[in-house]
């Protein structure tokens, strides 16, 4: 396989200068909560105390006589006040409350909006608002949530999301107990991550603009506006075309401003009040309740024969969505279609949980659903080759797949390049690879040898091939 | 105490997109009256050069110099639809959309152009710097702006171009787990040097050196920046990064960057690259894409080495220095017990 020249080509392919560049390193570039207004009010949250409790009362008299109060937002004021970020593209159900009635779920999780004339107005209302909770057990560990009689964080009764009827998303192929069974040997491993922020240097924010036609304007670093403005429609219960987003110049993303939390209580703010309204996170507002990386536990059974080939691999995962789901239902998925690494697995199972717990919500972070099924699989790859008396590369060159292979997910591997790939690293490292895995290529196997058993037709491609 | 240095690799896969209720983007390009081209996004740039990708796509299609794009992104009373920056899929999806727009614009450029120099469309040529010419004769040529122009204000006829590529929804069977959960791979190998300190814990990583396979790079020092950044991403999730340190507790949770751990700058280790480029087969001009996978190799990567230098094996993330220290306590229980039995 060669790497193509580019030949032909007069701008794709040569470093021009950023188009943004001298912005970014004068510091001209414009963000959203670099906007100013006239008349323009500021929004900040109660947020609960406690990571599971009933809401008895929310007592406002003394907020309400800090000089600068405007008003304050209940879930009362919230039209469509229980919503799911992904609904958009039919994922079910509605979950998250925008501003909760009777129960908090996470600690940080905000109760009650307040709109005020200055940034310091409304910290000091917010610290004037006095929450009458009771406490509610809760809980934090995946495997306890899973666990009967656990505290229930959902509002359906159990803490899985739940994939067509079944707790967790699933892949079957091939039949993994027989692989087991006939391998020479089986290596085992439970790998745990922890939360991870996103850490943008520019914190989550938007400003919402009454104009002067009924329409609202809205500055936002959202990764993805239409989204933003659809889930904003929605949950205002307020015709698309009334609302313009404007962004498109993120200060940080990672996957932190796909959620749609600040947008629509800005808003609402905007409509109740008839001004503009700022609402941006404060840095431990960011740190703390803004979504994370999710948590995960990732256990990998493996079958393996002396030569480090595996025949089988099992993969349970587990990932902490916290309090909400938001994104991680379809994290969950793209886990499960990339659990069993890029290798050659003619036995797989995968089951992978999207577990509920009284924690701050995680959501899309960088690597979404894959990174740390990376890390698993390849501290696993780490030990079969030292389990196998092999060095890294070859287990490695050994599994890899190729073009024509059938992965789990029963589509087949096209544009593979991890042979070459790894070839590249290793030259690049001074490491000399034997000459049979110098030799080996991603180019499709001899069909015949290796048809898997029960091999399906390979998943469509993508309907639009190529280009015109 | 000794310092130990060891070696780890790691390999990974990377899926373009996504599939899940499908996933589109669109965009619109017009010429302006100078004969420049403005193309019109709902698209957010977080950073990683989205525009310049863009406005090179965009340029490379219509055939005339970068400098001749403007790119207006992102208002959703003037862009068209786009589904957000994420999943790997802006250059990807964003791109193919840019470029069939641009294939619209340019042919509207071309058929005035056959009916200028009173030659097919077929028998034109473009110079890649803006002009078009009579293939075999390169002095029967226009200059793209002048057309562009002269459409407006002598043939009254817009150049425009609309663009929508999508990926459709994939349903996942509920019981085999089957789908066609994404439009490409990319694939990245690397091989990272750690030094530890046998006394603190602490780990030193020394270098990262990846080979990545990323389909054609549309900019080779954008790419260069995440693989970068990734590396050094990766390497803080390895034995940095997170929100509680003692989960599943709650306690000690960071609220600044004084107290969330992030390496810094005389932290940051020998990071190198190659880039191979294999064109997908339906990515613009051969994309696959490079915008999250860069962080994931270098994590199990590192946590190998660790391995490789002291024997220690680490399941979780991030390893702590405290990690190292108990894993060696019970290494050098176990040779103990060893040795007097």
């Amino acid at each position: 396989m060669t790497t193509e020249s580019g030949a032909g080509l007069h701008t794709v392919g040569r470093s021009v200068e950023r188009y943004d560049g001298v912005g970014f390193v004068t510091g001209r570039t414009q963000y959203a909560a670099d906007l100013t207004f006239p008349r323009m009010l500021h929004l900040k949250v109660v947020r609960s105390p406690s990571h599971h409790a009933r809401i008895r009362g929310v007592d406002l008299s003394e907020a309400q006589e800090v000089p600068g109060f405007v008003r304050a937002l209940t879930h009362a004021d919230v039209p469509h006040n229980v919503y799911t970020i992904l609904g958009l593209i039919g994922v079910e159900p509605e979950e998250e409350f925008v501003l909760p009635v009777d129960r908090v779920r996470y600690k940080g999780e905000p109760i009650v909006a307040i709109l005020a004339e200055t940034e310091a107005a409304a910290y000091e209302a917010v610290a004037k608002v006095r929450l009458d909770l009771e406490e509610l057990p809760a809980v934090f560990d995946m495997d306890e949530a899973l666990a009967p009689g656990a505290p229930v964080v959902t509002h359906w009764g159990n803490n899985t999301f739940m994939y067509e009827g079944h707790e967790c998303r699933r892949v079957r192929y091939g039949d993994v107990e027989a692989g087991f069974a006939a391998a020479d040997a089986i290596v085992e491993g439970e790998y745990r991550t922890s939360p991870i922020e996103h850490a943008p240097l520019e914190t989550t924010g938007c400003i919402a603009v009454p104009e002067a036609n009924g329409r609202f304007t809205v500055h936002t670093n959202s990764q993805a506006i239409y989204f933003s403005l659809d889930n904003t429609s929605i949950i205002l219960q307020l015709a698309a075309n009334r609302l313009r987003f404007i962004g498109g110049t993120v200060g940080g993303g990672f996957g932190g401003k796909v959620d749609v939390i600040v947008e629509p209580l800005a808003t609402l703010g905007a409509m109740l009040t008839g001004r503009p309204v700022r609402y941006v996170y404060s840095r431990s507002e960011e740190m703390q309740v803004s979504s994370t990386r999710s948590a995960e536990i990732i256990r990998i059974k493996d079958g393996v024969m002396a030569d480090g080939t595996i025949v089988a691999r099992k993969v349970t995962g587990m990932a902490d969505c916290g309090a909400y789901s938001r994104q991680t239902p379809y994290a969950i998925t793209k886990f499960a279609a990339n659990a069993t690494g890029p290798y050659r697995i003619p036995n797989a199972w995968v089951d992978a949980y999207c577990v509920y717990t009284n924690r701050t919500p995680t959501s899309a972070m960088r690597g979404f659903g894959v990174t740390m099924g990376h890390f698993a699989v390849e501290v696993q790859m780490d030990k079969i080759a030292r389990l196998c008396g092999l060095d890294p590369w070859t287990v490695r060159f050994r599994n890899a797949h190729r073009n024509g292979d059938i992965k789990p997910h029963r589509k087949a591997t096209a544009d593979a390049t991890l042979i070459e790939t790894m070839q590249a690293a290793a030259e690049l490292v001074g490491v000399e690879l034997a000459p049979e895995l110098r030799a080996m290529t991603s180019a499709p196997r001899d069909a015949v040898a290796s048809a898997p058993r029960d091999a399906v037709a390979p998943a469509p491609r993508d309907a639009q091939e190529g280009d015109r | 105490m000794a310092t130990l240095r060891g070696t780890g690799m790691a390999a990974v896969n990377y899926p373009t997109g996504m599939n899940l209720g499908g996933d589109p983007s669109q965009a619109l390009i017009h010429a302006t009256t100078s004969g420049s081209f403005n193309v019109v996004l709902a698209a957010a740039d977080l950073g990683q050069g989205l525009r310049t990708v863009m406005a090179q796509i965009a340029a490379e299609t219509l055939g005339v110099p970068y400098d001749q794009i403007v790119i207006d992104t992102a208002d959703t009373d003037t862009g068209p639809h786009d589904m957000g920056t994420f999943a790997s899929r802006a250059t990807h999806r964003v791109g193919n959309a840019v470029k069939l727009a641009a294939i619209e614009a340019r042919d509207a450029v071309l058929q005035l152009a056959s009916e200028e120099l009173e030659v097919s469309v077929e028998d034109l040529v473009l110079d890649g710097e803006g002009g078009v010419f009579v293939a075999g004769s390169p002095t029967k040529r226009l200059g793209i702006a002048d057309l562009a122009s002269r459409a407006q204000f002598q043939y009254g006829r817009t150049i425009a171009g609309r663009g929508a590529w999508m990926k459709p929804k994939s349903a996942v069977d509920p019981e085999t787990g089957a789908m066609d959960p994404d439009s490409t791979q990319a694939y990245a190998c690397t091989v990272a040097e750690v030094e530890v300190d046998t006394e603190t814990g602490i780990v030193t990583v020394l270098s990262i050196r990846s080979a990545y396979e990323v389909g054609r790079m549309i900019n080779p020092a954008l790419v260069g920046g995440q693989i970068t950044g990734g590396a050094w991403m990766g390497m803080s999730h390895a034995l940095y990064e997170t929100t509680e340190p003692y989960y599943p507790a709650r306690d000690h949770s960071p609220k600044d960057f004084a107290e969330y751990l992030m390496p810094g700058p005389h932290e940051s280790p020998v990071i190198e690259s190659v880039v191979l480029e294999v064109p997908s087969a339906n990515g613009p001009y051969g994309v696959k894409g490079v915008g999250e996978m860069t962080a994931n190799s270098p994590i199990p990567a590192i946590v190998n080495a660790i391995f490789d230098a002291t024997g220690v094996r680490v399941d979780h993330l991030p390893v702590r220095p405290e990690d190292i220290l108990r894993g060696l306590d019970d290494l050098a229980a176990a040779r103990a017990a060893e040795g007097a039995a």
